[in-house]
C-alpha cells in the first residue's frame, strides 16, 4: 500500500541490525571483562564491539529516520514513541536513584555508624563522622597496608556552578529552538540547536577539567572513600549521559538543517529534548546533594 | 465503526526464511516463539545443573565435585532459572498473546522487540562461558557467590563474577526494552472500546510486571556496577574501610530482588484465572477485586525488601516495619486466592491438562505463600534463615508458582499457537509425574530445614541422610519428567488433531476468535469491543 491513513499502524519490515547490535554488545562486554582481568587481547574485542555498536546504531536509527521522512509514521505511531520514551526516561531515573541511594545510605547510615561504635570494640578508634568522608581505614593492596590519602573535596562555587549555569541555559536554548520549530522559524530552530550543542560540549570540557584537577591537584580519586566513590560514579554517569545527549543533539541539529522536521511532526526532536531536560534535572540533584550540601 | 488496518510493507509478504527469518523478524509471534524456545532450552540447562547439585547431596560427604564447583552450579542454576528460563517464558507469552488478546496487529515497537530477544543468547553465553574458560586455564570458573552477588565474597571472587555482572546487565537491558514495549502496546494498541478495566487479566498482570521491571531492574544494574568498580577500580561502596557497607549491597540487591519475585509471578496470576474460567465454564469471579489486588501487591512489592536479610542486622523498628509490611501482602494475595477458588465454585468443571496444572498450582503455590508467611516472622526467621526451609519455600513459589503456572499456560495456548491439539494422555502423565516428584523433592527439604540443615553447603550431618536421599531420587524423577514435556511439545508442533478456532469449549477472549494458528498479522482489522 502506498498511502496510509491515520487508522493504520505501521509494522516495520524485518531488520538485521538489532541482532548484530547484540553481538557487538557481547564482544564489548566480554572484551572488557578479559581486559580487566589482565587478558589484554580483550582490548581488541572491545574496539570491535564498540565499532559494531556504533555502526548498528547509525544503521538502525537511519532506517527509522528514512521511514519517518517518507511518511510511514502517523499520529498513532507517534504516540507509541512518546509513551516509550517516557517509560525509558523513568528507567533512567531508577538507575540514578540507585547511586543517589548509595550516597544517602553512606552519609546517613554507614559513615556515622562506623564512627559510633563502642570505644572498646571498634577497630577505628579515632574516626569521627563527617562529610566528605574518606572512611575510617586505608586499604590493603596485596600484602601492603596503604593508609587513606587525604583529599580536598570539590567546592560547589567554582566549575560546578558554571556547569549548572551552562546546563540550565541549554535547557532554555533547546526550548527556544522548539518554539522556532513550532512557529516554522528555521533560523531560530537551527541557532537554538547549535547553541544547545555548544553548551553541552562546553559542559563536558568543564567536567573534564574538573576531573583533571581532582586527580592531579586535589588528591580526589575513585578510591577516596565514600566521598570519592559517590562523587565520581554520580558525576561520571551523568557526564556519560551528557555525552550521549550531546551526540543525539548533534544528529538532531543536522536533521534540523536538512529540514526533516515539520511543526506538526517532530518526535525525534522532542524525544531528544526530553532526554536533555532529564539530564538537566539529574544535574540539579547532583549540584545540591553532591556539591552543595 | 472502525476501519483500522495494519499497514503493509511490500517486504512483508515475502519475509525471509531460514535463519534470517529469526534474526530479522519483527513479528510478535515469531519473537514469542523464540522467547519460549530459549526459555525451554535454558530450563533444561539449569535443570541439568541442579541435578549435579542433588547428585552431590545424595549422600553425606564429598563425592562428585569440590565445594567451589558446587557453589558455581548453585549460583548459575539460580541465575539461569530466574533470568533465562522463567522471565523469557513470561515475556514469550506476552509477545504471543497480548496482541491477540487486545486486538492489535502486532506489538507497538517491533524492532525493539527483536532486540529484546536477541540480547538473551549473548547473556546466556556470558553466564556459562566461564565454565568452559576454566577448562582452558582461564579463570577459576563461574560465579560462586550464589545468585545474590553478596560482597565481600563477590568482591574477592574471580572472573566468573565479572561475567555474571555483565550477563545481568544485558538481561536487564532486555527486560527493560521488553517492558517498554509491553507498556506502550497496552496503552496504545488496545482495540477500540477496550478500556483498561476491560483488559484481559493476563494483560493486567503484565502491565504491573512491566512497571515493576522498569522501576527495579535499573537499580540492580546500578548495584552490580558498584560491585564492578569495587572489584576493579578501587571504590569503597561495600567496604567499611572506606565508609561503605556490605549490607548496603543487600539493600540495593533486594530492592530489585523482592519485586523480582512478583515479576516472575504476576504474569502467571494473570493467565491462571483465565484458565480457571475456561474450564469452569463460568465468568471470572471478582475481576475488579483481582485487578486492585494485583496493583496492591505490585505497590507493596517495592517496600518490603529487607525481609530477605533480617538476620544481617538492622534496628528493631526496621525489623518490625518490614515484618508487618511483608505480612500485609498476604491480604491482597488472599483476595486473589478467594477469587480463583470462587471462579471454580459450582462451575461445570473438566480437568484437561491446563486445568490440572492450574488447580495443582493453586494448592502448591498456596503452600509456598503460607511458608513465606512463616519466614516473614522476624522471631521465627532467626531460626529458619539460610536453612533448607527457605530453599523449599522458594521452590514452592517459583517452581510450583512460576514454572508449573507457565506449563499450564503452555498447554492452554499450545493448540492456539501450533494449530494442533497436544497429546492429552501424555499431558496428564506429565502433570502427575511433575506434581508428585516435585512434592517428594521439596517436602523433605522442609523437614531437614526445620531440623537445621543449612543451604549452599555440599556436605551435611548424618541425620539428614534419608531425607536428602529421597529428595535426590525425586529430583531426578522431576528432571526426567520434563523430557516428556519436551516430547509433548515437539509432537504437538509436528502434527496432531487439528485445533478449532476456539480450542476450548469455555474459552472467552479475542485470541479465540482468530484461526489456530493465527495469521501472520494478527488483527489486520481491529475488532470493536462493546
Amino acid at each position: 500500500m502506498a498511502t496510509h491513513s491515520e487508522n493504520q499502524y505501521y509494522v516495520p519490515h524485518g531488520s538485521i541490525y538489532p541482532s548484530i547490535l547484540s553481538v557487538g554488545l557481547l564482544s564489548l562486554a566480554s572484551g572488557f571483562i578479559f581486559n580487566m582481568n589482565n587478558l589484554h587481547f580483550g582490548k581488541w574485542m572491545m574496539y570491535l564491539g564498540a565499532a559494531i555498536i556504533i555502526a548498528m546504531t547509525f544503521k538502525w536509527m537511519g532506517s527509522v529516520i528514512s521511514e519517518s521522512i517518507t511518511g510511514q509514521y502517523k499520529s498513532w505511531e507517534d504516540k507509541s514513541f512518546r509513551i516509550g520514551m517516557i517509560v525509558f526516561i523513568c528507567s533512567e531515573v531508577a538507575f540514578f536513584a540507585a547511586f543517589f541511594g548509595a550516597l544517602f545510605y553512606m552519609r546517613v547510615l554507614s559513615v556515622p555508624d562506623l564512627a559510633g561504635y563502642d570505644a572498646d570494640i571498634t577497630p577505628y578508634k579515632d574516626f569521627l563522622s563527617s562529610w566528605p568522608s574518606l572512611g575510617p581505614g586505608g586499604v590493603v593492596l596485596g600484602n601492603e597496608y596503604v593508609p587513606p590519602a587525604n583529599f580536598k573535596p570539590m567546592h560547589w562555587n567554582g566549575l560546578p556552578l558554571i556547569n549548572t549555569i551552562l546546563l540550565l541555559s541549554s535547557g532554555a536554548t533547546i526550548t527556544w529552538a522548539h518554539w522556532g520549530l513550532i512557529k516554522n522559524k528555521r533560523n531560530q530552530l537551527v541557532i537554538g540547536m547549535a547553541l544547545t550543542v555548544l553548551l553541552g560540549i562546553t559542559f563536558l570540557a568543564c567536567q573534564a577539567m574538573e576531573y583533571h584537577e581532582a586527580y592531579t591537584e586535589m588528591g580526589l580519586t575513585l578510591g577516596s572513600g565514600a566521598y570519592g566513590a559517590t562523587f565520581f560514579m554520580l558525576t561520571g554517569f551523568h557526564g556519560f549521559h551528557v555525552l550521549l545527549g550531546t551526540t543525539m543533539l548533534i544528529v538532531i541539529l543536522i536533521r534540523c538543517m536538512k529540514g526533516h522536521f515539520t511543526p506538526e511532526h517532530h518526535f525525534g526532536f522532542e524525544g531528544v529534548a526530553w532526554y536533555w531536560h532529564f539530564v538537566d534535572v539529574v544535574w540539579l540533584g547532583l549540584f545540591i546533594f553532591v556539591y552543595m550540601l | 465503526m472502525s476501519t483500522t488496518t495494519v499497514a503493509h510493507d511490500e517486504v512483508h509478504h515475502d519475509h525471509p526464511s531460514g535463519i534470517m527469518r529469526w534474526l530479522t523478524t519483527t513479528n510478535h509471534k515469531d519473537i514469542g516463539t523464540m522467547y519460549l524456545t530459549f526459555s525451554l532450552v535454558m530450563f533444561l540447562v539449569g535443570g541439568a545443573m541442579v541435578l549435579g547439585i542433588r547428585a552431590e547431596l545424595f549422600q553425606p560427604g564429598l563425592q562428585l565435585m569440590n565445594p567451589d564447583f558446587y557453589n558455581q552450579l548453585i549460583g548459575v542454576h539460580a541465575l539461569i532459572m530466574i533470568f533465562a528460563a522463567l522471565m523469557p517464558a513470561a515475556t514469550g507469552f506476552a509477545n504471543w498473546m497480548i496482541p491477540l488478546q487486545i486486538g492489535a496487529p502486532d506489538m507497538a515497537l517491533p524492532r525493539l522487540n527483536n532486540w529484546g530477544f536477541w540480547l538473551l543468547p549473548p547473556s546466556a553465553i556470558l553466564l556459562t562461558l566461564p565454565f568452559t574458560l576454566a577448562l582452558f586455564g582461564i579463570g577459576d570458573g563461574a560465579i560462586a557467590t550464589g545468585w545474590t552477588f553478596y560482597p565481600p565474597l563477590s568482591v574477592q571472587g574471580g572472573i566468573g563474577v565479572d561475567f555474571a555482572i555483565f550477563a545481568v546487565h544485558l538481561l536487564g537491558v532486555s527486560s527493560v526494552m521488553g517492558s517498554i514495549n509491553i507498556i506502550v502496546t497496552l496503552f496504545n494498541m488496545r482495540a477500540p472500546g477496550m478500556t483498561l478495566m476491560k483488559m484481559p487479566m493476563f494483560a493486567w498482570g503484565w502491565l504491573i510486571t512491566a512497571f515493576l521491571l522498569v522501576a527495579t531492574i535499573p537499580v540492580l544494574a546500578g548495584a552490580v556496577t558498584m560491585l564492578l568498580t569495587d572489584r576493579h577500580f578501587g571504590t569503597h561502596f561495600f567496604d567499611a574501610a572506606g565508609g561503605g557497607d556490605p549490607i548496603m549491597f543487600q539493600h540495593l540487591f533486594w530492592f530489585f530482588g523482592h519485586p523480582e519475585v512478583y515479576i516472575l509471578l504476576l504474569p502467571v496470576w494473570g493467565f491462571i484465572p483465565q484458565i480457571l474460567q475456561t474450564f469452569s465454564r463460568k465468568p471470572m469471579y471478582g475481576y475488579k477485586a483481582q485487578v486492585y489486588s494485583l496493583w496492591a501487591i505490585g505497590a507493596l512489592a517495592v517496600v518490603v525488601w529487607a525481609h530477605h536479610f533480617f538476620t544481617a542486622g538492622m534496628p528493631v523498628p526496621a525489623l518490625l516495619y518490614f515484618m508487618y509490611s511483608t505480612m500485609a501482602i498476604s491480604l491482597p494475595l488472599a483476595v486473589l486466592f478467594f477469587c480463583w477458588i470462587k471462579t471454580m465454585w459450582k462451575g461445570s468443571m473438566t480437568f484437561e491438562t491446563p486445568m490440572l496444572f492450574a488447580v495443582g498450582w493453586i494448592i502448591l503455590f498456596g503452600i509456598g505463600g503460607l511458608t513465606g508467611l512463616v519466614l516473614a516472622d522476624v522471631a521465627a526467621d532467626a531460626q529458619y534463615h539460610n536453612s533448607y526451609f527457605v530453599v523449599a519455600h522458594f521452590h514452592y513459589t517459583l517452581f510450583a508458582g512460576g514454572i508449573m503456572g507457565i506449563m499450564a499456560g503452555v498447554y492452554y495456548w499450545l493448540p492456539k499457537m501450533t494449530g494442533n491439539m497436544y497429546d492429552e494422555t501424555l499431558g496428564k502423565w506429565h502433570f502427575w509425574l511433575t506434581a508428585i516428584s516435585f512434592n517428594l523433592t521439596f517436602i523433605p527439604q522442609f523437614f531437614v530445614g526445620l531440623a537445621g540443615m543449612p543451604r549452599r553447603i555440599p556436605d551435611y550431618a548424618l541425620q539428614f541422610a534419608e531425607f536428602n536421599m529421597i529428595s535426590t531420587i525425586a529430583a531426578f524423577a522431576l528432571g526426567l519428567s520434563q523430557l516428556l514435556f519436551v516430547y509433548v511439545i515437539i509432537k504437538c508442533v509436528k502434527g496432531g488433531k487439528k485445533a478449532t478456532d476456539k480450542v476450548w469449549e469455555g474459552a472467552e477472549g479475542l485470541e479465540w476468535t482468530l484461526p489456530s494458528p493465527p495469521p501472520y498479522h494478527s488483527f489486520t482489522e481491529q475488532p470493536v469491543i462493546k
